[in-house]
């Protein structure tokens, strides 16, 4: 019986089992842990990609940072700047034009979800709202993908930074962000206890645990084990230090500018490199209605343009941007026309995105608005499109289904087409 | 040496000079406790109740029964106060004995007479169950079924003296009783009106309502009209219209203090309205009109104009701040929501308008009228037209007002709505069981809105007596696959935040200090862990206690489950400690505290096994066992 039990890594569980052998008759149900299985099952060649969303909640005015429209009458205040790539972009981003020979810039999705919650959705899933299914998130997905083929991986394979995500759906609740804020602090990671007492309880929780489950009363049981299992890897980890992101020197903090979402895109950088293959990095605040321009170039774009030229040079420059997909999107965009408080309401009929690293080629811009901002010419992208062109830089298979616990079969990223002119 | 006769007829007295000690020395419940030993643990009666699988008789009693057997009467007196002193302190004075002796059975019983509205819902569950040819799993055990009723009907688990009071009941209609105890007994009015209140909370200004810098919002506040309104059992209409039509102060202790002002003191001003829009629709009358702001939604029959026209009745309506005296940044000390004249957007009082944009550019005017057409008159003016009272009495009118609150109270108690989500009634989004969602409905209006009527026919139907145990002939009911609810199975589902505080509260009661308004304000702090805004103007919220690692840290832990499984003189754990007797007998007694449950041997042989791994030390047995009991999904599921 004893065999069918491992204890999380990290533990001795010998002084443990010098009282407790006459309570292994008792133990018969393994543990929910599966590092050792794991190990000796990857046979598979290892995809060491991983992604990090810059996720900009409220909706951020991509007219006024990444497809400029000046001199017209929807156009703003802001002038465009050239850049290292083969694009313009708004004059106070003047960090990442140095560094748009490494992105691309999507500059016609069209999207029909103008309400916050529904965009979030659809844009994190690639499906609209669905009461009777509930989609996993790029980041379950892309986790669910990569984290397989990691098995020395004990931290959660998708973290989200500063911000909510959006949740594991159908693939449950072992799948759903590990949300930090961005000093990489997690809130009650310590037991203060000796190792092999945390075992100790860990045995009188698992009995109870998995004779519950043993009663059939929903697959919601077996996640909450699932979790646990998660949850104690975590606690022992020796990897759990890529959090610790205060350790970083005084000046890479600076570079990415010293506010949440810099140290925030500075943690994503740890994380990539201890192996996670997805962080979400969340920036608020984008929902302007009202004096729109005094806060984007006062505020937002400061903010972003440090972390985000930062988080682009700084994986470039040590060598893991061709493994590491970076997207930059929110849930929609802004109108086109200036409303009478000088902000812009909620648009997602014609609007810009950016990604980089990875597969993609990097240095253009896919797609066009028409002269004032309102309409996409030529071949607008969806969500669904997006998620497929990020899988296929990270070398996920399009081909692969998913299958709801239900039997029902669902292909990734909702049978979305690449958009072609991401890649070379 | 004689042994002690723990079945006899003694009466409490003579249990107190038994032990020789002066009554006055005891705890307050003591004599409560010494008659449950007497009266109800070892009467035989008492002894066939069950808990789980098992029966009362082997549980907690035992700790008395074995401890007691074959010791020394003067050994026996010690440990028996004991147990009684700390067994005292787990017990409420309240606790309610039977004064007479004889098996319940024989009494001459007249059953309740349930309400109409239960054979409503069991025959039209029965018959969609056998048209989707699927059966219901069988009843729950009642014990299991109690521990259900607490968390739903007043935010906790029961205490382990009203598991027991439960278990030991004969009568046939104890489950009514106890509905009946819960809604009506006025032990647990505060508690019935504190859980209501921190449900609606978070409905009407979400988990974060309030916690904002510079808030308009006073959190206390609403939840003092709340807990006011379900302490009286106010009828829902009038909550509704009292909170539409609020002015006055949001604080309490202030000049003009009006509770219910808090739902919409932080949605009248920015936007104009758009977020009382919003909120009042979608809250009150599961009307989704937010995507309509902009634009005609290609799902839902809401046009934009009716958008604004609803968005109309809510333009007379201001929140003022109201800043600390003399404090030099304007800092604010609470809003006061008033109706001011309105003089419309084209400036003419007397007809005052309202004007939206198109997609397409074009402006057009708005005058309110309510979702069904119905147009008030157009004068700006309160003194002629005070437009939120006209819309609240409209409101009253409509069958949404009853349809909405029905979905959201029976999927309070069983998961799922009749449709999904909850608050989206429109003509879009499919509706099951129909019929009956719309009996119910207006049954509930001619019962005058009352709440307590409402909450009888949903824990006294069918469908809330079945076990979560899903079987191969309901299998397929299973919504959170995307089938559409056929409630042939209990819907296992996870304690909110607040019902595992709450829980946690009366399992340790000993272990908490402070007053009502403290332990109120101590939750609250502790619920911002979980809060996560998405930084949206709307106030977008979500919460990290939702069975994921964050909450599995918590639960691990976080300060609450330290301070519940401390055995510091002064805490249950503590002084179960002091108690001798087999470790057999207090790991019982944790599993029905925690679990409603006996300890199966397996259980009580790894706390054994803890014990000696703990080198005898009692108290970090109890507490190891008490931290996985606390931490299983057994515990933190409602099911």
């Amino acid at each position: 019986m004893w065999s069918r039990f491992a204890p999380p890594v990290g533990m001795d569980r010998r002084h443990f089992l010098s009282h407790m052998a006459g309570a292994s008759a008792l133990l018969g149900s393994s543990m929910s842990l599966g590092h050792s299985l794991r190990v000796h099952a990857d046979t598979l060649k290892k995809n060491h990609k991983s992604c990090i969303l810059l996720w900009m909640g409220g909706g951020p005015s991509s007219m006024d940072i990444w497809d400029l429209k000046p001199g017209t009458d929807n156009g703003g205040p802001f002038k465009a700047i050239s850049t290292s790539g083969d694009m313009q972009i708004c004059e106070h981003m003047p960090l990442m034009a140095k560094q748009m020979h490494h992105m691309s810039i999507v500059r016609s999705m069209s999207t029909r979800e103008a309400d916050h919650n529904r965009g979030r959705y659809y844009m994190h899933t690639g499906y609209v709202p669905d009461a009777n299914v509930d989609y996993p998130s790029y980041g379950a997905v892309m986790a669910h993908e990569l984290a397989s083929q990691r098995p020395e991986l004990q931290i959660p394979p998708f973290v989200s930074i500063g911000g909510a995500s959006e949740g594991p759906g159908f693939l449950g609740m072992s799948w759903a962000p590990l949300g930090v804020s961005s000093n990489g602090r997690i809130r009650n990671l310590e037991m203060k206890l000796e190792n092999d007492r945390l075992t100790q309880r860990r045995i009188a929780l698992e009995l109870i645990e998995n004779s519950f489950i043993a009663q059939n009363r929903g697959a919601v049981l077996e996640d909450h084990r699932k979790v646990q299992g998660k949850t104690f890897d975590l606690m022992t980890s020796t990897q759990m230090k890529a959090f610790d992101v205060e350790k970083e020197p005084e000046e890479t903090k600076e570079r990415y500018g010293k506010n949440n979402f810099g140290q925030g895109c500075l943690l994503a950088r740890r994380l990539v490199e201890a192996g996670v293959p997805f962080a979400e990095v969340d920036l608020g605040g984008w929902d302007n209605h009202q004096g729109i321009f005094r806060i984007l170039e006062n505020d937002r774009l400061p903010v972003l343009d440090k972390a985000m030229s930062a988080l682009v040079e700084d994986l470039s420059q040590r060598g893991l941007l061709e493994d590491t997909c970076i997207v930059w999107m929110g849930e929609f965009a802004r109108t086109p026309r200036i409303n009478a408080d000088a902000g812009r309401d909620h648009w997602a009929k014609a609007w810009s995105v950016v990604v980089g690293g990875g597969k993609f080629k990097g240095g253009n811009a896919v797609g066009a608005t028409n002269a004032d901002g309102t309409e996409v010419e030529g071949e607008p992208y969806s969500s669904e499109d997006l998620m497929a062109s990020v899988c296929h830089a990270l070398g996920i298979s399009l081909e692969t289904t998913f299958t709801s616990r239900n039997g029902r079969p669902m292909k990734i990223a909702n049978s979305g087409k690449v958009i072609k002119g991401l890649f070379g | 040496m004689k042994a002690f006769e723990y079945n006899n007829e003694a009466n409490h007295a003579y249990l107190l000079s038994l032990m020789g000690v002066p009554h006055t020395h005891l705890p307050p419940s003591f004599p409560i406790m010494a008659r449950i030993i007497q009266n109800t643990w070892f009467q035989p009666a008492a002894a066939e109740a069950r808990i789980g699988n098992s029966s009362l008789k082997r549980g907690t009693c035992r700790i008395f029964a074995r401890t007691l057997r074959g010791t020394s009467m003067r050994c026996a007196r010690t440990i028996f106060f004991g147990i009684a002193v700390v067994g005292s302190l787990f017990f409420t004075p309240n606790f309610a004995i039977a004064a007479d002796d004889k098996p319940v059975a024989k009494k001459d019983l007249k059953r309740a007479t349930l309400p109409v509205q239960v054979a409503k819902i069991d025959a039209s569950m029965q018959a969609s169950w056998e048209d989707n040819k699927i059966k219901p799993s069988p009843v729950e055990d009642e014990v299991k079924w109690c521990r259900r009723l607490f968390l739903d009907l007043i935010g906790r688990i029961p205490s382990y003296d009203e598991f027991a009071d439960f278990a030991k009941d004969k009568s046939p209609d104890k489950k009514f009783s106890l509905v009946n105890r819960l809604l009506n007994d006025d032990r647990y009015t505060e508690e019935y009106a504190n859980h209501w209140s921190s449900v609606w909370t978070n409905i009407l200004i979400g988990r974060n309502g309030g916690m904002e810098n510079r808030s308009l919002t006073n959190r206390e506040g609403m939840q003092k009209y709340l807990r006011d309104s379900f302490a009286q059992n106010k009828p829902y209409n009038e909550m509704v219209i009292e909170l539409v039509t609020a002015t006055g102060s949001t604080k309490p202790g202030t000049e003009g203090f009006n509770g219910a002002t808090n739902f919409l003191a932080m949605k009248v001003n920015e936007e104009n309205g758009t977020q009382a829009t919003a909120a009042v629709s979608r809250i009150f009358l599961g009307l989704q009109v937010q995507c309509t702001q902009c634009h005609n939604h290609p799902f839902n029959q809401w046009k934009q104009q009716k958008f604004w026209e609803f968005n109309a009745f809510f333009r007379q309506s201001r929140a003022l701040r109201r800043y600390v005296s003399g404090s030099v940044n304007r800092d604010i000390d609470h809003a006061e929501i008033v109706n001011e004249d309105f003089a419309g957007e084209g400036r003419r009082p007397e007809q005052a308008e309202i004007y939206y944009q198109l997609r397409n550019g074009l402006t057009k005017v708005a005058y309110p009228a309510f979702v069904d057409g119905t147009e008030i008159g157009k004068s700006g003016y309160v003194s002629q037209v005070n437009r939120r009272n006209e819309l609240g009495k409209l409101m009253m009118e409509s069958p949404f007002l009853d349809k909405s609150i029905v979905n959201r109270m029976w999927a309070h108690f069983l998961g799922y709505g009749f449709t999904k989500p909850i608050d989206d009634l429109g003509p879009h989004n499919p509706t099951t069981q129909p019929e009956l969602f719309d009996e119910l409905s207006s049954d509930f209006r001619a019962a005058s809105y009352d709440l307590k009527q409402l909450i009888v026919w949903i824990t006294m139907s069918k469908p809330y007596q079945l076990s979560s145990k899903i079987t191969k002939d309901n299998a397929s009911d299973e919504p959170s696959l995307g089938e559409s609810p056929k409630f042939s199975h209990f819907y296992t589902r996870q304690m909110n935040a607040e019902q595992l505080f709450q829980s946690l509260a009366v399992a340790t009661q000993a272990n908490r200090k402070g007053n009502l308004e403290e332990q109120q304000k101590k939750r609250e702090d502790w619920m911002r862990q979980f809060v996560v805004a998405f930084g949206t103007d709307e106030g977008d919220e979500t919460t990290t206690f939702n069975g994921s690692i964050p909450q599995s840290l918590m639960l691990f832990n976080g300060d609450l489950i330290r301070e519940a499984i401390s055995t510091e003189s002064g805490t249950w754990l503590h002084a179960m400690t002091q108690v001798k007797g087999p470790i057999a007998d207090k790991v019982q007694y944790l599993y029905i505290a925690g679990l409603g449950r006996k300890a199966k041997p397996e259980e009580v042989n790894v706390a054994q096994q803890l014990l000696a791994a703990r080198k005898n030390d009692v108290g970090g047995m109890l507490q190891d066992m008490w931290w996985a009991i606390l931490n299983s999904n057994e515990f933190i599921f409602n099911h």
